[in-house]
């Protein structure tokens, strides 16, 4: 059985949580101030996710870069992995928001999606209206 | 001369939404006018998540919320002039604009919408001490190098001051590769959501030091190290507990400016605590007609309450334009009691409001098992209980208009804290 | 062979450099740093001072009184923004009466025009928002302000379009000394020159000491200042003294050229001739003692804040031929008032070249005429749409704080020396000098100067050698790369 300290972050309060885990299972969760920190708790002990934002190289594109996420959260282990992933990559313009740019990003079952629309530079006039 | 409608100033998520909800209210010639090339404002270059959540009920990040609103302005047919600054608004709705395309132009509004957003405090305005090298960013300045240009403002880097753009852009910066030594605020609180404390700063190791402050910027050419210090509790540096930091970055996070030259030079009244307009329910400011909406007036720690109040603008705004909005004096003044630094709006007139009115306001400093206190020049509305108060995050309290007409005749309304601060 | 190198390119070498422009000479000028005013020139009281507070029979006396004399006439002909505001010394006391008695008699005897003491109602409706504390003060109208980095740059640039060469990022190793002159060893090379002025500032002792010249020893006399938002551009109308110490003349609050208010500075000699770095301690002192003067002035409003080193050598200026040889000329111990003596200095340099056997022919096509870059924020609407009609380039604002134009930022870094740095933009065209310090101009500038001198954006400095403002592009799609 080991004991690890994590801080709740689902409210200002930031309870300090005292999560017991048995191998696989949560055995006990101390400190929580309500029933969500309990299940918080529980969650990022066994299994702690995050959304990786960064950005892609486009080619030929009104921006040098796209920004991107993963379009779930990935386990928290895989973020520099997700990173390597993401920066090996480039995409030509144009892109569009949503469009996949990693496939299965490290394994992970997800794709890491464009969050940004990106013109093709040369279609990219002076727009005054939209 | 250009005529619109309605003219909103700044195209980031106030203005857009501004815009949207002036269109819906029926105004029929609603312009932005926006300096940057693009609409969106710095949504566009915060490519971090966390947006959206009560507007959109899903977890956006910043380009893809200014999106949803760019597309809603395209489908109202909102019109906008990019890459134009405003240089001058009067008091009866001149605007005065400059761009490259057509040089100087005279635009006459029927109501104004001001969504000029905020800067960030510099260096100078903290009056650091030190030497002036390169490597010296506020943090949105950074971001704009990072996430828009594909630049790296520094290899390794001090951050100063706990503000959530500082935490995220701590881990923006160690993901592209920069080694981040430390985080350090003057307060005993970070004015950051505990999220990103979390997911920015402890999934990375990244060390933040509460009470601690940069107090010397050392390096000739480029920055070379800072000096960090403790402070006592008057924020005041605690000789002998200096330390030096290598570092070739310094990047700064330590708070937000409304951005109101053209307000102030208009003679619009502004509030000394926010540096924002004074404004009422409709957020309109002193000057009938002109209207102001999210960071200009206080700056907000959510995208979502920026366009749930924009909206109110907007749609005030169209009202105006149209002369259908009641010009009756606002007759119950809104006040900040004790433990309360500001509160918006400043002044009700219920005879506008539709439904209920929302009270934004900022506690002074963090307070346990206190609670939030509504009174009335008659007397205690009611108490709403809190586990916990700071001072980062925005509170706000919803007042149905049935509720308040059922007080009678009350001209203040006062919202405090009642309990005792840390 | 160049006929004259000027070492040192702050105010008194530019304008040195712009004077001998005048003559059928080739003239180079020559400074350590990558810009013009880029020492004291840049970090000083920007003041033209009437010239009261120099001992009679003082180079400092004379120069001082002949530099505010002239000073018009240079700035009319360089388009350098020079107001003259007057100035104000304030008495709290009796004591201070006294000084001020004192004061006007060394002013009268210096030959300072108009100085007169007056009382608290003038004086407090002259200056409604000084410490109420104030019972009178000696008033000198000659004072006033002027861009003392603009001042120079405007010289210097002056001075190349006559003709004159120049040299940046290019610090003076050694001097030889042959018959025919001096041979000058820099960072970069060697230049030779018949004669040699050293203006080289807080380093002229060091200069002088490569021909052997140890005849003066140079004190840099730190000096704090901070700069406040043109929101208080209210709080002073003339520059605001208080009585003089044996330091110097003590904090002062005034308004500057551009409209905000400058506070400092105060004066601390240091050992480290590149010591400019701000302290805590300095800063507070200055702004407790100003509040002296004028209540107002408050932390709140400080936009920036800076140090300048004054080149202290005694108690008067150091203007001469040296012992050593005459045709090295030492221009040492500039400090206050300097910048307002400079172009009286630039004649007795002149005199004293000629002394040593310089022969001066005045050139048919000499042009005195500089004009600056167009100044859109001071504009009028009728001016604003011709500039913009000329050239779409004005019409585009940069700088939100100062409302300064894609089209004043393209002229700077075109200029006869041109700007490349973010510095040296910022002292020219006033982009990143507002409230906000750059923060929102910092990107769109470093565009503009990468367009137009095609340098990379990762490869521009703040204000050159390694400043760089960035370290480099992210590392981003090689793979992709790889394959095209």
């Amino acid at each position: 059985m080991t004991i690890r300290n994590i801080t709740c972050i689902l409210c200002p309060q930031g309870c300090n949580l005292e999560v017991t885990v048995d191998g696989d299972s949560v055995v006990q969760v101390k400190g929580n101030g309500c029933g969500k920190g309990k299940s918080y708790g529980a969650e990022e002990c066994l299994n702690p996710r995050r959304i990786v934002t960064s950005s892609v190289k486009v080619i030929g594109g009104e921006y040098p870069l796209v920004s991107v996420k993963t379009a779930a959260p990935v386990p928290k282990a895989a973020i520099w992995d997700c990173m390597r992933a993401i920066n090996d990559v480039s995409v030509r313009a144009p892109v569009s928001i949503g469009q996949v740019i990693v496939e299965n990003v490290a394994g992970t079952g997800i794709n890491v999606i464009a969050t940004r629309n990106v013109a093709k530079a040369d279609d990219m006039k002076e727009k005054i209206c939209i | 001369m250009i005529e619109h409608d309605v003219v909103v100033i700044g195209g980031g998520p106030a203005g857009l939404a501004a815009a949207v909800a002036a269109r819906q209210a029926g105004a029929e010639d609603v312009c932005i006018i926006e300096r940057d090339k693009r609409l969106g404002g710095i949504l566009q270059q915060c490519i971090h998540n966390g947006f959206g959540l009560h507007i959109f009920e899903e977890e956006l990040t910043g380009p893809e919320y200014a999106q949803r609103f760019i597309d809603m302005a395209q489908q109202w047919c909102v019109h906008s002039m990019l890459d134009t600054m405003v240089l001058d608004i009067t008091p009866d709705r001149m605007i005065t604009v400059v761009n490259n395309r057509d040089g100087l132009q005279a635009i006459k509004a029927g109501a104004v919408v001001l969504a000029m957003g905020c800067r960030e405090r510099s260096r100078g305005a903290l009056n650091i001490p030190g030497t002036r090298p390169a490597g010296i960013f506020t943090a949105g300045t950074a971001q704009r190098f990072v996430n828009m240009e594909g630049f790296m403002p520094g290899e390794q880097v001090v951050v100063l001051g706990s503000g959530d753009i500082g935490l995220i852009m701590a881990r923006r910066l160690t993901l592209e590769g920069a080694d981040v030594k430390m985080v350090c605020e003057i307060m005993p609180y970070s004015s950051g959501l505990k999220r990103n404390i979390v997911q920015c700063l402890d999934d990375f190791g990244i060390p933040l030091r509460m009470n601690h402050t940069v107090t010397k910027i050392h390096g000739k050419e480029r920055v070379e190290g800072v000096t960090v210090a403790a402070v006592d509790q008057n924020r005041k540096p605690i000789a002998g507990s200096e330390e030096y930091v290598p570092c070739d970055t310094l990047l700064l996070s330590v708070g937000l400016i409304p951005e109101n030259e053209l307000s102030r030079s208009a003679g619009i009244q502004l509030n000394p605590i926010t540096g924002g307009p004074v404004v009422d329910e409709s957020m309109q400011t002193s000057i009938p007609g002109i209207f102001a909406c999210g960071n200009v007036v206080h700056v907000n720690d959510l995208v979502d309450n920026v366009s749930t109040e924009s909206a109110i603008a907007g749609k005030a705004a169209a009202m105006y334009a149209s002369g259908m909005l009641d010009e009756s004096k606002a007759s119950i003044k809104v006040k900040a009691g004790p433990g309360v630094r500001y509160i918006v709006p400043n002044a009700i007139n219920l005879t506008r409001v539709d439904d209920a009115v929302t009270l934004y306001f900022r506690v002074d400093n963090v307070y346990e098992g206190a609670a939030l206190r509504v009174l009335t020049d008659k007397g205690i509305l009611f108490n709403i209980k809190k586990k916990i108060i700071v001072p980062g995050e925005m509170q706000h309290i919803k007042l149905k208009k049935s509720f308040l007409t059922k007080q009678g005749d009350i001209r203040d309304i006062i919202v405090e804290v009642a309990g005792e601060g840390k | 062979m160049y006929d004259v190198v000027v070492i040192g390119a702050g105010v008194a070498g530019s304008c040195i450099a712009r004077e001998l422009s005048r003559y059928k000479l080739s003239v180079c000028l020559l400074d350590k740093e990558w810009d013009v005013a880029s020492g004291t020139s840049k970090g000083n009281s920007a003041i033209v001072h009437a010239g009261y507070d120099a001992k009679p029979d003082t180079l400092q006396a004379y120069l001082n009184v002949k530099g505010n004399e002239l000073m018009e006439q240079w700035c009319a002909e360089l388009d350098v923004p020079f107001k003259r505001v007057g100035s104000l010394v304030l008495a709290f006391n009796d004591d201070d009466m006294y000084e001020l008695h004192k004061l006007m008699e060394q002013g009268q005897a210096n030959g300072v025009q108009g100085l007169r003491i007056i009382y608290k109602d003038e004086l407090h409706a002259m200056e409604p928002y000084i410490s109420d504390d104030a019972v009178a003060a000696l008033y000198a109208p000659t004072a006033g302000i002027v861009c003392p980095y603009e001042l120079t740059i405007a010289a210097a640039e002056n001075a190349v379009v006559n003709g004159v060469d120049i040299e940046l990022g290019q610090a003076v190793q050694s001097i030889m000394r042959e018959s025919d002159g001096f041979e000058i060893v820099t960072t970069e090379h060697t230049i030779r020159a018949r004669y040699v002025i050293d203006a080289a500032g807080v380093y002229a002792d060091d200069v002088a000491s490569m021909i052997g010249d140890n005849s003066f020893k140079i004190t840099p006399r730190k000096g704090e200042y901070c700069i406040l938002d043109k929101a208080k551009g209210y709080l002073a109308k003339h520059v605001i003294f208080q009585p003089p110490t044996a330091m110097g003349k003590g904090v002062l609050v005034t308004p500057t050229v551009d409209g905000n208010i400058l506070v400092g500075p105060n004066a601390h000699d240091v050992n480290d001739k590149e010591d400019t770095a701000t302290t805590a301690a300095g800063l507070q002192e200055i702004m407790d003692t100003a509040r002296k003067s004028v209540p107002g002035v408050s932390e709140r409003d400080v936009i920036t804040s800076f140090a300048g080193l004054r080149a202290v050598s005694g108690s008067d200026f150091v203007i001469k031929a040296s012992d050593v040889d005459n045709r090295f000329i030492i221009v040492g111990g500039i400090c206050s008032p300097g910048l307002t003596s400079a172009p009286a200095i630039t004649v007795m340099v002149v005199g004293l070249l000629y002394q040593a056997g310089l022969i001066l022919d005045v050139k048919a096509d000499f042009n005195p005429i500089r004009k600056g870059i167009p100044r859109f924020r001071e504009m009028n609407e009728d001016e604003r749409r011709q500039l913009i009609a000329m050239n779409p380039a004005f019409g585009r604002v940069i700088c939100r704080c100062e409302t300064v134009t894609e089209g004043e930022i393209i002229e700077a870094v075109n200029r006869p020396i041109p700007a490349v740095t973010l510095d040296a933009i910022k002292r020219r065209a006033r982009a990143g000098m507002g409230r906000c310090q750059s923060g929102f101009c910092t990107p769109r500038v470093m565009e503009i100067i990468s367009r137009e001198r095609g340098i990379p954006v990762d490869g521009i400095t703040k204000k050159g050698g390694r400043s760089l403002v960035l370290t480099g592009v992210l590392q981003k799609g090689d793979a992709y790369d790889d394959r095209t």
